[in-house]
């Protein structure tokens, strides 16, 4: 059932980020986008991430598609699937640059000894397999460090070596991104508002 | 086939390599020892990847009231 539920997920977030570039039609790119972010949620949901994926489709396919659905009503101008005429450089730069960044991305794949990852001192992550991941991740954001604190509390016999040698990474919290965070989506939203507000008179210039 | 001129379809394309960033993100934090840093990192993506959506809005309203388009080939007025 889960490996199911995988491929379906992961089939529909690639053919849906494959139609939204080949889609021409800008809303029909905004319905495939949703298809491809929602499928990468239901990913999140098997990968035991419930809050991230909760997140993903309340942020994403609630919040940001709306907003890009908004763009296109406010910015119609005609035909939206108006072919663009590319030059045969640009068809090779764009073959350059793609290559090499395949390249790079394969060779950096494939430098990676997964096996050592995968079967390092910690092993799988298992402790949020089934989610349950929503206390953590506010530990974590408040500077709390969850693992630490159950170690100390004295958590099940056969993971205290492994919170024990949890506890000893330079494990803090993420107070200061949060913060960060917080401050940014302030000044994002500002300056939204500034460069988006609504013009007395909007400029009739067209210089081309 | 693939020449986006629009600047909403630029911004889609944008989200769609963000989202897989995430997706690495939230997968190392299930198969490695990342643990739930990862979701952290998740979470910080997801956030930023809407402030930006935002302010590139923002932006390209702003570009269609003075240029009345969004094709991003002509926002070449900073030329050289």
């Amino acid at each position: 059932m889960t490996t199911f539920l995988f491929w379906l997920f992961a089939l529909a977030a690639c053919g849906g980020a494959l139609a939204v570039v080949i889609e021409k039609n800008v809303v029909r790119m905004a319905f495939w986008l949703i298809v491809s972010l929602a499928s990468v949620a239901g990913l999140f949901f098997l990968l035991g991430a419930d809050f991230v994926g909760a997140t993903q489709l309340l942020i994403y396919v609630g919040g940001t598609i709306v907003l890009l659905i908004f763009g296109v009503m406010l910015t119609a101008t005609g035909p939206l699937s108006r072919t663009m005429t590319v030059t045969r450089g640009e068809h090779v730069l764009a073959g350059v640059i793609g290559v090499s960044l395949l390249c790079v991305f394969g060779v950096s794949v494939l430098a990676v000894d997964w096996e050592e990852v995968e079967g390092g001192e910690l092993g799988v992550e298992e402790r949020y397999a089934d989610g349950g991941t929503t206390r953590p991740l506010g530990l974590k954001l408040i500077g709390i460090d969850g693992e630490k604190l159950r170690s100390e509390v004295g958590g099940r016999r056969s993971e205290a070596s492994l919170d024990a040698r949890l506890s000893t990474r330079k494990s803090t919290g993420y107070l200061l991104p949060f913060e960060i965070a917080s401050v940014h989506l302030l000044v994002v939203l500002i300056g939204a508002a500034y460069l988006a507000r609504a013009k007395r008179r909007p400029h009739e210039r067209n210089r081309h | 086939m693939a020449t986006k001129r629009n600047a909403i379809g630029v911004l889609m394309g944008v989200e769609l390599i963000l989202t897989a960033a995430t997706l690495n993100f939230v997968a190392f934090s299930r198969y490695t020892p990342l643990g739930i840093d990862g979701q952290v990192m998740a979470l910080f993506v997801i956030v930023l990847a809407a402030a930006e959506a935002a302010v590139a809005l923002a932006i390209t309203l702003n570009f269609y009231n003075n240029h009345l388009t969004i094709d991003v080939d002509r926002a070449d007025e900073l030329k050289g």
